[in-house]
C-alpha cells in the first residue's frame, strides 16, 4: 500500500521535463494523472528511482478545434473528454467510451494521453482512438516533435511508440462530424476492465453504410482494429441481416488472451456479437 | 389491574419502530474509531514476509539487511519466536479422531499455503517497516502441493507430511442410526423402481468474506493489563484463547474490539496476525500496530465455502419425498481453522430444511490442502445446505414434470404441523411456509412472469426469462450449550448483559455480543427502553471491551438478538425486581403491591408512583433504603437458549440471460421472510438487502480461484468480483412475524437470511431461464461464459475449469501513466 | 522530502513530505483525518474518496505532493456549522449505512454525482457510485439515501 521511495519532479515546461527524462532515461516514470501508475507503485510491482510529474505542465491540458482534427492535450483529464462539446460533435465515439472508463472519481483524475500512453489492451480509449485514426504528437529530445499514426503507435502489451526520454504532447483526431457512434463494452461487474469491447463509428446516407471504423479492447496485445469487418460493411444496410453477416469476420486476425473473465474462444464469440451491437447502435445514432 | 389500564400502554412503543440509528452520527461525519486509526505514543509498525509458494521448505531465511535498514528495530523469524508465539487454535474439533495440523503463527520450518508469515519486520513507520521487509531474503525449497481437494482425497501429495493423510475428519448422521427416520439407502433403492432418483453433484465455490475494513491489531503491552486492540468479531473468544494459548493469565489481557467495519464471519476468527502482534509488541515492550493491506486481506484472512456436494434425492413419482442422501467433500485449506470442520457440520441439520423427509443420511468429509484456510462466512455451512436441498428441488420437479412451487409445497411442513421434530433431530417451534409463499408469490407477480417467460420461449427472444424459487429455514442463534456440548464444540452459547442504572437517569448497558454493523446500540437501546420504560435516548449500548464488558461470546450466527437480546431482557427484569423493594420501601407500600410499567413503580389502587430513574437516583444517594439492603439495582444476566429459533423465507428471482453472450440481468428479486417479531424494521430490512447481494454475487460474480501452484489469483478487487451498486437491482423485501416460542421477545435470527436463499434463488431463475437448450446445472459462480457454453452444449453446464491467470493491467513496465 | 501547501477542510496547512506518501496517508497521518480510510490497494474500493479541487477522486491515488496549492474537502469537512450535508442527512434517514466503513468515500461520491446531476434516475445514481464498493447494504439503501438528498421521490420498501 507504499510505494517504494522515489525522487519527485514537477517541470512546468516541456522543456524541463524532456530535460529530465533525459538525465534519468529508463530510471524514471512520467506520471500525469497516475491512475494507473500509482497502484503499480502502491503495489511494489515497479519502483521507479524518479517520478516525473507532467501535470503542472500547463501547454499540455486542454481541447482546441485545429482544421479537420480536434486536439488534445495529453494531460486533459478524462471527465474533461467526457463533458467536451467539441469531443461530442466531432469524435462522439470518444465520448461514449470514455463514459464507460473506470469510474467518476478515476474519470476526475486520469488523463487521455496517460490512458494511451499506458496501453494496456483492455484500456478504454485504445480501441476509440485507432477507430478514429488518431495521430500522437510525440516531442522529443531537442526540441522536435514527431507524428505517429494510431497504426504505429500501440506496439505491443503495454508498449507504444514513445521512446523512453519522449512524451506524449497531445492527440489529433481527425473529425468524424455526424459520424453515428457507439461503445460496447462487456463485463461482468461495473467497476472492471472490459472482458471485450468494440467501438464503432460509421458514416451513413440514406440507409447504407458509407463508411465504418470498428476498433477492438482486448482481443490482443494491443488495441485492434477489425478491418474486415469494416470492409464489409461499407456500402451495406444498416440492418440487422447486413451487420450481422459483416460483423462474423470481426475475431479474424486476433489474439484474445485466456484469463479468469474468459477464455479466448469466448472472446472471439464476443467479438462478434459486441461488433454487431455496436454497428447497429452507431447507425441508429 | 383496572387501575393500570387508563395509563398510556407500553411506555416508549420502541419495539418495533423504526428507529435511525445512534451509531450513525460519528459514521457519517468520519469520527469513527477504527483499529488502523489508533495511534499511541512511540508505537511501532509491523509488516509480514509471507511466502510465494503453496508448500515449501523454509531452508533459510537471511534477515540482516532488513535489520540494517533505515529505523528498523527487529526483525523475527519462527524460528526466533519458537513456543513463545503461541499457537492457533481449532475450538471444534467434529469428530475425536480428527487429524489437525498444529498451527503456528509463523513457522519456522515449512509453509502450507502462500501468503503463511514467514518473518515479521518491526519498524518505526509503516511505509520503513515495508520497505525492509523487501530484503527479507527466504530460502525455499518448493515441496508438492495439495491443491484439488478431490484429489487431496487420495492422499498421493499431503498437505502436512506428517500427518500421513489429508483427510481430516469424516462426520456422520444417519436418520437410521439415529432414530429420527429410516435408512436412506432402502429409500433410494424403492424409488430406482418405483419412483423418481435424481442425482447430482454441485460445487461451493469458495469465497472471501472480503469485509470492507482491512484487519488491524495494535497491541499495547505497557501498564498491568496488555491490550489488543484488534479488528475482530470476536474480542471475548480473542482474550480466551490468548490466554490460552500464551500463557498470559487472562486477567492480564484486555482486548478491545473499536469500530469493526464489517466481518461476516471472516472477523470471527484468530489470527497469526494477532498472535504475532501480541508477541512481539510485549517483547519489545513498545505498542505495535499491524494493518494488512486488501491483498494480504483476501490471501490470508480465511475463506468460505468450498464443497463438494454429491447429492441423491428419492421420491414418489407424485413427488412426494421418500429420502435424501449427502455426501459433502469440504476444504479446509491448510489449517483447521477456529470454527473449522464445524461450518460445513452445521449444514447437517439444514439439508432437510422445511421439508418432511422420512430418510435421511449426511456425511462430510473435511480435507486439508495447501490453500487459504476455511472458516465461517455468512451463513456459515446453511447456505451450502440450502443451496443443495434448493437447487435439488427444482431438478426434481423438472424430472417429474412439475411446477417447482408445486413440489415443494407437497413436501414441506404445514402451519399446523409444527412443533415439528425434523429427520435430522432438530424442533422446529414455528413457521408459516404457506403464507410467506402466498405473500411472495403476489407481490412477485409470479403468474405474469411465468407467462412472458413462456411468450419469450416460443418467440425464441435473445433474451431468454428464468424464475427461481428458494425457501429456507436456518437455526438462529448460536445456540443452546449443551447442544454445542453434544457437538464437541469447544465452548457455550450463553450471552451476558448486564445493566447499570446511573444516577443521573441514564442507563449504561453492556452485552457480550459485540457488533460491527448490525446496529446493536440501537437495536439493543430500544429493548432495554421497553423493558425498563425509559427514553431511547437515555440507554448507552456498551461493547467490544473486555474490560467494559466483561463476559460474552461475541457476534456470529445470527446469535446476537435471540441470544444477546434475550439476555438484556432477563437483566433488565433482575433491575426491576431489585428496584420493586425500593420502590415500595419510597412509597410505604407493601412490595406485593407495587407494580412496574412503562418506567413507573405505583402502589396497586392508588395514583402514587415512582419513576425507575428516581429510584436509581434515590439508591445512588442511598440515604433511605430498606433494611439490610445494598445500594445497587444494577443487575447483569447470563442467557443460555434452549433451542435455536427458525427463521424461514420465500424468496423469488426474475432473470433475464442473453443467450448470445451468456450475460445475466437481475430483472426482479422478492423475498419474503419471517423473522418473528422484529425490534428495528429498518434494520432488518438492511440485513436482507446486504445479505441478499452477498448470497447473489456467490451465484453470479465471487470466485477464489488459485492457478497451478496454489497461488490465489483473485487476490485483489480487480479480479475478486465484489458487485457494485451498478450491478445489483433494487429488492422487493417483505417480512412476516411468527413469533418464535423460544424466546422472551419471540425474535428469530436475521443476519444470514438473505445469504442464505438468494444464491439457490438465482442459480434456479438461470437453469430455468436456459433449461430448454438442455441444461440442468452451471457452475458458480454462473459467469457470461459458462452461461454461454452451457447453452451451446460444450460441457456439463459450463464446469470449465476457470483459467488461472489475472488480466495484467497493473504492469510492472506500463508507460507514462 | 517535500514542502507542501494546501487547504484541507478549510484550513491551511502546511508539511514536509516523503514524495512517496499518498494522499490518504497525508490525511490520516500527518492531519489525523482519520474519517478518510483505505480499504484496498488497487483503487477499486472508493472508501478514500473526497474532493481535490471539488471533484471527487480516491485519494490513494493521489500523491500527497501532487495535491500542493490544493484544496481538499473530506467527510471530516462537509457539515457545514454543525449542520449535517443533505446527503449526510440522508445516509443517517435511509439507514444507508451499517459497519460505515464504506461511507465516508460513499457520501462524498454522492455529494460529487449530486453535484453533476442533480436529479439522477436510480440508473444514474447506480452507475455514479459504480466506484465505490459496499459489502453491507447491497446498495438498496444507499440508492434511496441519493434519491433523498436529490429531493426525489423515493419508491416504496
Amino acid at each position: 500500500m507504499i510505494p517504494a521511495q522515489f525522487e519527485y519532479a514537477a517541470p512546468t515546461s516541456l522543456e524541463e521535463a524532456l530535460a529530465l527524462l533525459a538525465e534519468h532515461g529508463d530510471e524514471a516514470k512520467v506520471i500525469a494523472g497516475g491512475q494507473s501508475l500509482l497502484p503499480v507503485l502502491r503495489m511494489r510491482l515497479n519502483a521507479p528511482e524518479h517520478v516525473i510529474d507532467i501535470g503542472r505542465i500547463e501547454g499540455l491540458r486542454g481541447i482546441r478545434e485545429d482544421g479537420d482534427a480536434i486536439v488534445i492535450g495529453a494531460t486533459t483529464t478524462h471527465a474533461t473528454v467526457l463533458t467536451d462539446p467539441l469531443v461530442a460533435e466531432h469524435a462522439a465515439l470518444l465520448t461514449k467510451a470514455v463514459h464507460h472508463l473506470a469510474d467518476a472519481q478515476i474519470r476526475h483524475r486520469g488523463t487521455f494521453g496517460g490512458a494511451l500512453a499506458h496501453a494496456d489492451p483492455a484500456g478504454d480509449m485504445g480501441a476509440p482512438a485507432l477507430a478514429l485514426g488518431a495521430e500522437f504528437v510525440i516531442a522529443e529530445q531537442g526540441g522536435g516533435t514527431r507524428t505517429v499514426g494510431a497504426d504505429d503507435f500501440f506496439v505491443d502489451l503495454f508498449e507504444t511508440a514513445i521512446g523512453e526520454d519522449e512524451l506524449l504532447t497531445e492527440v489529433r483526431i481527425p473529425k468524424h462530424t455526424g459520424w453515428g457512434a457507439h461503445y460496447e463494452k462487456f463485463v461482468r461487474v461495473a467497476h472492471q476492465w472490459p472482458i471485450v469491447a468494440v467501438a464503432a463509428t460509421l458514416k451513413a446516407e440514406g440507409g447504407t453504410i458509407t463508411e465504418a471504423r470498428v476498433g477492438l479492447t482486448n482481443m490482443g496485445s494491443t488495441p485492434l482494429r477489425a478491418r474486415a469487418v469494416e470492409q464489409s460493411l461499407t456500402g451495406q444496410p444498416a440492418t440487422e441481416d447486413a451487420v450481422r453477416a459483416a460483423c462474423e469476420a470481426a475475431a479474424e486476425g486476433t489474439n484474445p488472451p485466456s484469463d479468469l473473465n474468459g477464455d479466448a474462444d469466448y472472446r472471439r464469440h464476443l467479438a462478434t456479437v459486441l461488433s454487431r451491437r455496436a454497428v447497429l447502435a452507431a447507425a441508429a445514432g | 389491574m383496572t387501575v393500570t389500564e387508563d395509563r398510556p400502554a407500553a411506555a416508549t412503543g420502541e419495539i418495533g419502530r423504526d428507529r435511525r440509528r445512534k451509531e450513525d452520527q460519528r459514521l457519517i461525519t468520519g469520527r469513527t474509531r477504527w483499529t488502523d486509526n489508533i495511534q499511541l505514543t512511540g508505537m511501532l509498525h509491523m509488516a509480514m514476509v509471507r511466502s510465494p509458494f503453496a508448500h515449501a521448505k523454509i531452508v533459510s531465511i537471511d534477515t540482516s539487511a532488513a535489520k540494517a535498514a533505515t529505523n528498523v528495530v527487529d526483525v523475527y523469524t519462527g524460528a526466533d519466536l519458537g513456543e513463545s508465539q503461541g499457537v492457533l487454535i481449532n475450538a471444534w474439533p467434529i469428530t475425536p479422531d480428527q487429524k489437525t495440523p498444529v498451527h503456528l503463527p509463523m513457522p519456522a520450518d515449512r509453509v502450507a499455503f502462500a501468503g503463511e508469515i514467514v518473518a515479521a519486520v518491526v519498524a518505526r513507520t509503516a511505509a520503513e517497516a515495508r520497505d525492509a521487509a523487501e530484503l527479507v531474503d527466504v530460502e525455499y525449497e518448493e515441496l508438492p502441493a495439495a491443491l484439488d481437494m478431490k484429489e487431496a482425497l487420495r492422499d498421493e501429495v499431503l498437505a502436512h507430511p506428517d500427518l500421513g493423510s489429508n483427510k481430516s475428519a469424516l462426520w456422520v448422521f444417519d436418520s437410521a442410526e439415529a432414530g429420527t427416520g429410516g435408512n436412506v439407502d432402502d429409500a433410494i433403492a424403492a424409488a430406482r423402481t418405483d419412483g423418481v432418483v435424481v442425482e447430482r453433484e454441485f460445487r461451493q465455490n469458495r469465497l472471501i468474506p472480503a469485509f470492507m475494513e482491512p484487519r488491524s491489531t495494535v497491541v499495547d503491552p505497557t501498564g498491568e493489563q496488555n491490550v489488543m486492540y484488534s479488528a475482530t468479531q470476536v474480542p471475548h473468544i480473542l482474550r480466551f484463547a490468548l490466554a490460552a494459548t500464551t500463557g498470559v493469565p487472562e486477567s492480564k489481557i484486555r482486548v478491545v474490539a473499536p469500530d469493526v467495519g464489517g466481518g461476516f464471519g471472516g472477523k470471527l476468527q484468530v489470527t497469526p496476525e494477532e498472535w504475532l502482534t501480541w508477541c512481539i509488541a510485549r517483547r519489545l515492550g513498545k505498542p505495535l500496530k499491524y494493518t494488512e493491506t486488501r491483498s494480504e486481506s483476501l490471501m490470508a484472512a480465511h475463506h468460505g465455502r468450498d464443497q463438494w456436494q454429491k447429492l441423491t434425492m428419492a421420491a414418489d413419482k407424485d413427488g412426494t419425498l421418500t429420502g435424501f442422501k449427502i455426501e459433502l467433500t469440504a476444504d479446509l485449506g491448510a489449517y483447521v481453522a477456529v470454527v473449522g470442520g464445524g461450518v460445513p457440520v452445521l449444514g447437517a441439520f439444514m439439508f432437510n430444511a422445511i421439508y418432511k423427509i422420512p430418510a435421511y443420511h449426511f456425511a462430510c468429509q473435511t480435507v486439508l490442502t495447501n490453500k487459504t484456510w476455511v472458516d465461517a462466512y455468512r451463513g456459515a455451512g446453511r447456505p451450502e445446505a440450502t443451496f443443495g436441498v434448493e437447487r435439488m428441488m427444482d431438478e426434481l420437479a423438472h424430472e417429474l414434470g412439475m411446477d417447482p412451487m408445486e413440489v415443494r409445497r407437497k413436501n414441506w411442513i404445514r402451519h399446523d404441523e409444527f412443533p415439528y421434530t425434523t429427520v435430522s433431530g432438530l424442533e422446529y417451534d414455528t413457521g408459516n411456509y404457506e403464507a410467506a409463499t402466498e405473500e411472495a408469490m403476489a407481490s412477485f407477480g409470479y403468474d405474469e412472469l411465468r407467462a412472458e417467460q413462456q411468450r419469450r420461449r416460443e418467440s425464441g427472444d435473445r433474451v431468454q426469462l428464468g424464475i427461481g424459487i428458494s425457501t429456507f429455514t436456518e437455526m438462529c442463534g448460536l445456540a443452546p450449550s449443551r447442544v454445542l456440548g453434544s457437538l464437541d464444540y469447544g465452548a457455550g452459547g450463553w450471552e451476558n448483559a448486564s445493566i447499570r442504572m446511573l444516577a443521573t437517569g441514564s442507563v449504561e448497558v453492556t452485552t457480550g455480543a459485540s457488533a460491527h454493523g448490525q446496529g446493536h446500540e440501537t437495536a439493543f437501546s430500544q429493548i432495554v427502553a421497553d423493558r425498563l420504560g425509559v427514553p431511547f435516548e437515555s440507554v448507552e449500548i456498551l461493547h467490544g471491551d473486555t474490560q467494559v464488558a466483561s463476559k460474552g461470546l461475541d457476534t456470529y450466527g445470527s446469535r446476537s438478538l435471540t441470544v444477546g437480546g434475550e439476555a438484556l431482557v432477563k437483566a433488565a427484569d433482575k433491575v426491576i425486581e431489585k428496584a420493586k423493594p425500593v420502590a415500595a420501601h419510597l412509597l410505604e407500600a407493601n412490595v406485593d403491591d407495587i407494580e412496574f410499567e412503562a418506567g413507573t413503580f405505583s402502589v396497586r389502587g392508588t395514583d402514587q408512583g415512582i419513576s425507575i430513574a428516581d429510584v436509581a437516583g434515590a439508591v445512588f444517594v442511598a440515604h433511605n433504603l430498606p433494611e439490610g439492603m445494598e445500594p445497587s439495582i444494577d443487575a447483569d444476566a447470563t442467557y443460555d437458549p434452549v433451542n435455536f429459533s427458525f427463521p424461514h423465507g420465500t424468496h423469488l428471482c426474475a432473470a433475464e440471460v442473453d443467450t448470445e453472450t451468456g450475460a445475466i440481468k437481475l430483472r426482479k428479486y422478492t423475498c419474503v421472510d419471517d423473522i418473528g417479531n422484529v425490534i428495528n424494521p429498518l434494520i432488518v430490512a438492511g440485513q436482507v438487502h446486504g445479505g441478499l447481494v452477498q448470497g447473489i454475487a456467490q451465484a453470479l460474480f465471487e470466485d477464489a480461484v488459485f492457478d497451478d501452484a496454489g497461488t490465489l489469483v483473485s487476490a485483489s478487487f480487480v479480479d475478486y468480483l465484489v458487485p457494485t451498486a451498478a450491478d445489483m437491482i433494487s429488492f422487493d423485501v417483505h417480512h412476516r412475524s411468527t413469533p418464535s416460542l423460544t424466546n422472551t421477545l419471540g425474535t428469530k435470527g436475521v443476519g444470514e437470511a438473505g445469504t442464505i436463499a438468494s444464491t439457490p434463488a438465482v442459480v434456479n431463475a438461470i437453469v430455468d431461464a436456459v433449461r430448454h437448450f438442455g441444461v440442468n446445472d452451471i457452475v458458480m459462480p454462473c459467469t457470461p461464459e459458462r452461461v454461454w457454453r452451457a447453452i451451446n452444449g460444450s460441457g456439463a453446464g459450463g464446469a470449465d475449469p476457470t483459467t488461472g491467470d489475472a488480466m495484467p493491467h497493473f504492469d510492472a513496465e506500463g508507460e507514462q501513466a | 522530502m517535500t514542502r507542501i501547501s494546501l487547504t484541507v477542510d478549510g484550513a491551511s496547512v502546511s508539511e514536509d513530505v516523503e514524495p512517496r506518501m499518498l494522499l490518504v496517508q497525508f490525511l490520516r497521518e500527518k492531519l489525523g483525518k482519520t474519517g478518510t480510510v483505505v480499504g484496498c490497494d488497487t483503487s477499486n474500493c472508493g472508501a478514500c474518496t473526497v474532493h481535490l479541487d471539488g471533484h471527487s477522486v480516491k485519494s490513494c491515488n493521489v500523491l500527497a505532493v501532487q495535491a500542493e496549492g490544493s484544496e481538499v474537502t473530506t467527510i471530516e469537512g462537509l457539515a457545514r456549522d454543525g449542520e449535517l450535508h443533505p446527503v449526510q442527512q440522508a445516509f443517517h434517514e435511509c439507514h444507508a449505512l451499517q459497519c460505515g466503513y464504506c461511507t465516508p468515500g460513499m457520501i462524498m461520491q454522492s455529494v460529487d454525482l449530486l453535484n453533476d446531476n442533480p436529479k439522477p434516475t436510480e440508473e444514474e445514481i447506480r452507475v455514479g457510485l459504480e466506484g465505490n464498493l459496499c459489502r453491507c447494504t447491497g446498495y438498496h439503501n444507499i440508492v434511496r439515501a441519493v434519491q433523498t438528498a436529490s429531493g426525489q421521490e423515493v419508491n416504496a420498501s
